[in-house]
C-alpha cells in the first residue's frame, strides 16, 4: 500500500531524514518510533506532500505521489493527524467533521450557494455519518461544541474522527497517545484495531511511548538522527542493541 | 553619458539615505521578524522634529537639532513598541502588523494636524556645489553621504564591539535562549526599537535635506526600506545597505525611461516582484533567516 | 425637503455603499482570513471603470457590470501569484498592489484626469428611471446592499463557505482534508473584489465626481476597523458597525472644529487609535458569529 524509497530531506546544512526506506501492505498497523528530533514528523510531512523530498520517492498503491501537493495526496486516500492538534477552534465539532468528506457538491461555488437538492442530500448523509462516528467514542453530545472549548484529548479524538470522515485507505497518526490519560489511550488503541479489523484500514503511527507502540503495531521502524536503524516486529525491535543504544545513549 | 553619470550619482545619494533607512528598519525586522510598518512615519516625525527645532524660536544649529530629534524619536519608537506591539507578542503576526499600520496613520494624521499639509523645507543656505568630472554635487549631498556612512559605522561598532550589541544579537538569534541566559529581553527589544527609530529619524531628516518634507512621506519610506531589505537579501544588514543603494540607483536611472511621477512606483514594483519571485533576495539563500548583523 | 432630513438620506446612502464594502471585505478577510489591504483599489477600479464607460455613453447598468467584472478580473490576475504567500507577506504585497492602482488613478492623466478627478458622471439609471436624487438613489443603494448581503450569507452558510472558514482557522489542516485551498481563496477574493467594484460604481454615480483621494489605503483600514468591531465573519454585525462608524465619521464633519483642525486628518487620527485599541483588546469583535447547530436537525430527522 505504501512504499517509501530512499527518502532524504535536507534543510540547508541539516540532514533531517537520511535515505529512509520501508514499505507496508494493506491492513497493517506500522509504527515509526525514535527519540526526539529523529525525523519522524518530517517523514510524515514528506509522505503527505507538505515537504518536498531532497531525494527519494514515495509510492501509494503503486502509484508515485512524490512531490504532489498535499490536497491531491489527501484526495487519493491518505489522511493524517498532526502532532499539535489542528482542529478548527472557532468552529463546532460537527462543522469540523462536515468539512472532511471528499468531493462535496456544495463546495462548488454556485451549487453551494443555491443549495441544490444534491447538496442538501450530501449534507444530510454527512451529518448522519458524523454522528455515527462520534457515537463510537461516546462524543455525540459534543457535536455542537466549539472545538476550542474541548479538552486536548477530545480535540485529538475529533481530529482522528475528522480524518476518518474522508474515508481514507491509509491513515497517518502523529502521536495519537501523547497527552492523553492511560485509560482513554486504551480506548483509542482498541478503536484503531477495530478499524483495521472491520474495515481494512491501514495505519502508520508515529509515537514516542514505547508501550503504546509495542501494544498496537504489527511492525515497527526505528529512526535515529533521520536514519532508519532497525525494522521488524515489536519483539525484534525492542531487543535490538542499536535501538537500546539510541534511546539510552547520549 | 554625462546625464547617466549624474543620474548615477543622484542615485547614490538617494541610495545612501535609503540604505540608512533600511538599516534602521532591519534592526527591528532582523531582531523580531516583525514588519514594522510604522518605520517610515517615525522617520517622517523625526524629520519634522528637526524642522520644528531648527526653525523655531530656539534657533538650534541643525546638527544639534538632528541629534536631539534622534533622541526624541528613539523615545517615540520605544513608546509605540510598548503600547502597540508588546501586548500583541503572542497574537498572530497580523495583529501587530495592523497596529503598526494604524500607528503610522495616527502619526501621519498628527503631523498633518500640527504642521499642515503643505510642503516644507529646511531652508538650507544654497551654497555652490562643485563639479567632479561630468558630475555636479552640492555640499548638502556630500553631507548626506557622509552622515549616512557615519551612522551605519556607528551601528556596526555598536553591534560588534559592545556588550549591548552582543546582547542584541543574542536576542535576535534566539530569544528564549537569551532569556534563559539571564537577559532582560523586554529591555533589549526596547533598545532595538530605540536604535531603529533613531536611525529612521536620521534618514527622514536627510530626506528633508535632500528634497522636502510632507506629512504623506512616511509610508513611502517604509516601503523603500522594506524593499531594500528584501532586495538585498533577508540575511543581514549588509544586504539592507546594498539593497538601499540599488533602489536609489534604480529610481534615479529609471526616470530616464519613465515619467518622474512614477518614481515611487518603482520601489513598490521591486518589493512586490522580490516577494513573489525571490523572497530570499539577491544574496539570500532559500532558507536564510533575517538577522540584525 | 428640510436640510436635516436630506442630510440623513445622504448619510444612509453612504451607509449602504460602505455596507457593501464591509460585507465584501468581510468575505475576504473576516471569513477567509486573507489580509487584503488593496481592497480600496477595487473600489476605485469599479468606480473609474463605471464612470468612464458611462461618460462614453454606455448605459449605467452595463457600465456598472463592467466595473464589477473588471474588479473581479484584476483580483483574479493579481491573486494567482500572490495567494501563494502567507499572512503578513500577502498583506504587504496587496498593500503594494493597492498603492500601484492608486498611482495609476493619479498619474494616468489622459485616462482619469489624475488628481483633478472625473466630474460630470451621469446618474445611475435603470430602464429609463433615473436615480438623480438622494432619495431615489437610496432605493438603489438599499437594493444593492440587500443583494450583496444575501449572496454573502448564502455563500457563508454553504459547504463552500465552510471551507473558507477552515482556511481562516488553519489552512494546512484544510489541505490535509483534500481541498485545493487555492481555488477557494481565489474565488473569495474575486467575489469580494467584485462587490467592492459594485460599491465603487454606486459611489461614482451618486456623487457624480470621483478623484484618487477617495481610494486611499486608509479607507481599507477604516473598513477593517468596521468589520473587526462588527465581528469578523458576521455580515449583520458588519452592517451594524457600518451604521455606527459611518455616522460617527460623517458626524465629525458637522462639529464646528477650529480652522486648523482638518476633519479628514482628525478622523484618521481618532479611528487609527481606535483600531489599535480594538486590535489589542477586542480582536474578535463585539458581536460573535452565529453558531450553526446540528443536533436539532438530527432530532427532527429521528422523530
Amino acid at each position: 500500500m505504501l512504499r517509501v524509497e530512499d527518502l532524504t530531506k535536507d534543510f540547508g546544512g541539516l540532514r533531517a531524514v537520511h535515505h529512509c526506506s520501508f514499505e507496508m501492505p494493506e491492513g497493517m498497523i506500522f509504527g515509526l518510533i525514535g527519540p526526539n528530533g529523529s525525523g519522524k514528523t518530517t517523514v510524515f510531512n514528506l509522505i503527505t506532500g507538505f515537504l518536498p523530498p531532497t531525494t527519494g520517492q514515495v509510492f501509494f498503491k503503486d502509484r508515485e505521489i512524490t512531490g504532489l501537493p498535499p490536497y491531491m495526496i489527501a484526495q487519493w486516500g491518505i489522511a493524517r493527524t498532526f502532532q499539535l492538534v489542528r482542529v478548527f477552534h472557532r468552529m463546532t465539532v460537527m462543522e469540523n467533521l462536515l468539512m472532511a468528506p471528499k468531493h462535496q457538491a456544495g463546495e462548488n461555488l454556485l451549487l453551494g450557494m443555491l443549495r441544490v437538492p444534491k447538496v442538501r442530500g450530501q449534507e444530510q448523509e454527512a451529518i448522519e455519518r458524523a454522528m455515527a462516528l462520534l457515537a463510537v467514542m461516546g462524543m455525540e453530545n459534543l457535536a455542537d461544541e466549539y472545538c476550542g472549548n474541548l479538552s486536548f484529548a477530545e480535540q485529538k479524538m475529533v481530529e482522528i474522527t475528522r480524518a476518518l470522515m474522508t474515508d481514507p485507505d491509509l491513515i497517518l497518526l502523529d502521536e495519537p497517545a501523547s497527552g492523553i490519560n492511560p485509560s482513554l489511550v486504551n480506548q483509542i488503541l482498541d478503536y484503531i484495531r477495530k478499524l483495521r479489523d472491520e474495515q481494512g484500514k491501514t495505519f502508520l503511527v508515529v509515537e514516542h511511548d514505547m508501550r503504546v507502540i509495542m501494544n498496537l503495531c504489527d511492525r515497527i521502524a526505528v529512526l535515529n538522527y533521520g536514519e532508519k536503524i532497525a525494522e521488524g516486529t515489536p519483539d525484534e525491535v525492542s531487543n535490538a542493541p542499536e535501538v537500546i543504544d539510541a534511546y539510552l545513549g547520549v | 553619458m554625462e546625464l547617466f553619470a549624474q543620474l548615477l550619482v543622484n542615485g547614490l545619494i538617494a541610495g545612501a539615505i535609503y540604505a540608512l533607512a533600511a538599516v534602521g528598519y532591519n534592526m527591528v525586522y532582523g531582531a523580531l521578524k516583525f514588519i514594522n510598518f510604522a518605520h517610515g512615519s517615525v522617520a517622517m516625525v523625526g524629520a519634522y522634529i528637526v524642522l520644528a527645532l531648527a526653525l523655531s524660536g530656539l534657533h538650534l544649529h541643525l546638527v544639534f537639532a538632528f541629534c536631539l530629534s534622534m533622541v526624541l524619536t528613539a523615545l517615540l519608537g520605544v513608546f509605540i513598541e510598548r503600547v502597540a506591539y508588546r501586548p500583541l507578542r503572542r497574537a498572530p503576526k497580523l495583529a501587530p502588523l495592523t497596529t503598526a499600520v494604524a500607528a503610522s496613520f495616527v502619526l501621519d494624521a498628527a503631523v498633518m494636524i500640527i504642521f499642515g499639509a503643505d510642503i516644507k523645507t529646511f531652508n538650507l543656505p544654497a551654497r555652490r556645489g562643485f563639479q567632479i568630472g561630468p558630475v555636479y554635487i552640492t555640499p548638502v549631498q556630500c553631507i548626506i553621504i557622509v552622515a549616512s556612512l557615519f551612522f551605519m559605522a556607528c551601528l556596526y561598532f555598536l553591534l560588534t564591539h559592545t556588550k549591548l550589541g552582543k546582547a542584541i544579537r543574542a536576542v535576535a538569534d534566539d530569544i528564549s535562549l537569551a532569556e534563559i541566559s539571564g537577559m532582560n529581553s523586554d529591555l533589549i527589544i526596547s533598545v532595538v526599537f530605540a536604535i531603529g527609530s533613531a536611525l529612521a529619524a536620521a534618514s527622514g531628516a536627510l530626506i528633508g535635506m535632500d528634497a522636502n518634507l510632507q506629512p504623506t512621506m512616511g509610508f513611502i519610506i517604509t516601503v523603500k526600506a522594506f524593499a531594500a531589505v528584501v532586495l538585498g537579501g533577508l540575511g543581514n544588514v549588509y544586504g539592507a545597505i546594498v539593497g538601499g543603494y540599488l533602489i536609489g540607483i534604480a529610481e534615479n536611472l529609471g526616470v530616464w525611461y519613465i515619467p518622474p511621477v512614477w518614481k515611487d512606483t518603482i520601489a513598490y514594483g521591486i518589493l512586490i516582484l522580490m516577494l513573489l519571485w525571490r523572497p530570499a533576495g539577491i544574496f539570500g539563500k532559500e532558507e536564510t533567516r533575517a538577522t540584525v548583523l | 425637503m428640510p436640510s436635516e432630513l436630506s442630510l440623513v438620506v445622504h448619510l444612509l446612502v453612504i451607509i449602504t455603499i460602505y455596507g457593501i464594502l464591509s460585507i465584501a471585505l468581510n468575505l475576504i478577510m473576516g471569513v477567509t482570513g486573507l489580509f487584503n489591504i488593496g481592497h480600496a483599489a477595487f473600489y476605485g477600479i469599479g468606480a473609474y471603470t463605471s464612470a468612464l464607460l458611462a461618460k462614453a455613453g454606455v448605459p449605467w447598468f452595463f457600465a456598472m457590470l463592467a466595473g464589477v467584472f473588471l474588479a473581479g478580473l484584476i483580483a483574479f490576475v493579481t491573486g494567482i501569484p500572490t495567494l501563494r504567500l502567507v499572512g503578513d507577506y500577502l498583506a504587504v504585497v496587496t498593500m503594494g498592489l493597492g498603492e500601484i492602482a492608486r498611482a495609476v488613478f493619479k498619474n494616468w492623466i489622459s485616462l482619469t484626469r489624475g488628481p483633478m478627478g472625473l466630474p460630470g458622471i451621469p446618474h445611475a439609471s435603470l430602464l429609463g428611471f433615473k436615480f438623480d436624487t438622494a432619495e431615489k438613489f437610496l432605493l438603489l443603494g438599499v437594493i444593492s446592499l440587500l443583494l450583496v448581503y444575501i449572496i454573502a450569507e448564502r455563500l457563508l452558510h454553504s459547504p463552500f463557505g465552510r471551507v473558507l472558514k477552515g482556511i481562516r482557522e488553519d489552512e494546512t489542516a484544510v489541505e490535509a482534508l483534500g481541498k485545493n485551498t487555492y481555488r477557494f481563496k481565489i474565488w473569495a477574493l474575486i467575489i469580494g473584489s467584485g462587490m467592492a467594484g459594485l460599491a465603487g460604481s454606486l459611489f461614482a454615480h451618486y456623487i457624480t465626481f470621483i478623484d484618487p483621494s477617495s481610494f486611499v489605503m486608509w479607507l481599507t483600514f477604516f473598513i477593517f476597523l468596521i468589520i473587526m468591531l462588527g465581528g469578523p465573519g458576521n455580515n449583520l454585525g458588519a452592517i451594524v458597525a457600518t451604521v455606527v462608524f459611518v455616522s460617527l465619521r460623517e458626524g465629525l464633519r458637522f462639529i464646528s472644529l477650529p480652522e486648523w483642525l482638518n476633519p479628514a486628518a482628525l478622523q484618521q487620527l481618532l479611528f487609527g487609535v481606535l483600531l489599535i485599541i480594538t486590535t489589542i483588546f477586542v480582536p474578535r469583535g463585539f458581536i460573535p458569529e452565529r453558531k450553526v447547530t446540528y443536533r436539532r436537525h438530527q432530532d427532527h430527522a429521528e422523530s
